[in-house]
């Protein structure tokens, strides 16, 4: 009688969630492709300090990362308490960096060599005196582009 | 009669009512692996490496700027001790030389400045500094690109406008060998 009548009673309440499915894969693709495994365990400390003046890198795959800083408590026993120097996942020497960065230059399409970037991960703590080896062990490869990798600093902002 | 196959008796669908909990289960896995990691810097070119030291000697002091860190992360500007939070306003004033003051650079191009710093300096103080100094720069292209094209120094812009600020202004920074009193 009632110009509104109930549709409540007849409409059947479940939702289809045959499109759940869909919906999951969807968010899981977008994971899936942010994903960057960390292939390296970091045994040192590594936090860097904060830079206003900051570049993004791009590629991932042209990248390849050195750390330098403390050895985390749980090395400590077994590398002392000065600051070191760790490429992929173990401690190293300078003496190792060349042969690190050809490993990774393989990985890499020879037309692409020119455009491969050193990101140095410092500990902000750390002294210059590693870095300045590390560095002059860079140059003598050849491998002159170089990041520090910095924060964005939350405190000045660029403008 | 004939013998009904079993591929007759079977359904042709296959329930797919666990997809979701099965993507649920990739799906979480992923979202706690995932680091979205900031990868951001300051992007330096190293020079080449050769074996005798660069003879700084030869030019005008008039043109060179140079910067001082020590063990203790204090800074010598040109001979004055220095707060880091000056240091920009300083290097950008020494760069352009807007009131063509003798004791700066003659030019832009002509400008270099020397960083120079102790094994024994904070890697923090070191940072911050050579952000200082390329935050300078970053200034003084800003200013030059708005008053020449009206918009912003960014990597963005087209190629030609880049090159005439870099050609302008270019970024010499010269770090020398450092001094090794203060190693830890």
């Amino acid at each position: 009688m009632s110009k509104f009548s109930k549709k409540r009673g007849k409409t059947s309440p479940a939702i289809s969630t045959a499109s759940l499915p869909d919906i999951i894969f969807m968010l899981l693709f977008f994971f899936m492709v942010v994903t960057v495994l960390r292939d390296a365990e970091l045994k040192v400390k590594v936090t860097t300090p904060y830079a206003t003046e900051l570049t993004k890198l791009e590629e991932k795959s042209l990248v390849n990362y050195l750390y330098i800083g403390r050895p985390l408590v749980k090395y400590q026993s077994l590398y002392g308490t000065k600051p070191r120097l760790q490429l992929g996942d173990k401690f190293a020497t300078t003496a190792d960096i060349p042969l690190f960065l050809e490993k990774h230059k393989i990985k890499v399409p020879e037309s692409r060599h020119g455009q491969i970037t050193s990101s140095l991960r410092v500990d902000g703590e750390v002294t210059m005196g590693i870095v300045q080896d590390v560095k002059t062990q860079l140059r003598k490869s050849g491998q002159l582009k170089v990041n520090y990798s910095a924060k964005k600093d939350p405190k000045r902002s660029k403008n | 009669m004939a013998k009904t196959s079993a591929r007759d008796r079977m359904t042709n669908e296959i329930n797919a009512g666990s997809m979701a909990d099965i993507a649920f289960l990739l799906l979480i896995f992923f979202l706690v692996t995932t680091t979205i990691v900031e990868d951001k810097g300051i992007t330096v070119k190293l020079p080449p490496w050769s074996e005798e030291e660069p003879d700084i000697t030869r030019l005008k002091t008039r043109n060179v700027f140079s910067v001082l860190v020590n063990a203790q992360d204090q800074l010598l500007v040109r001979g004055e001790i220095m707060d880091v939070n000056r240091l920009r306003e300083k290097a950008k004033e020494f760069i352009a030389n807007p009131y063509n003051r003798e004791d700066m650079a003659e030019k832009p191009t002509k400008a270099i400045i020397s960083l120079k710093n102790d094994r024994g300096t904070s890697y923090k103080a070191y940072l911050e500094v050579y952000n200082e100094l390329k935050a300078a720069y970053n200034e003084l292209w800003d200013e030059m690109s708005l008053r020449k094209y009206g918009i912003p120094y960014s990597e963005d812009m087209p190629f030609a406008y880049r090159k005439t600020i870099r050609d302008e202004i270019p970024f010499v920074l010269s770090e020398a060998e450092p001094t090794s009193f203060g190693e830890e």
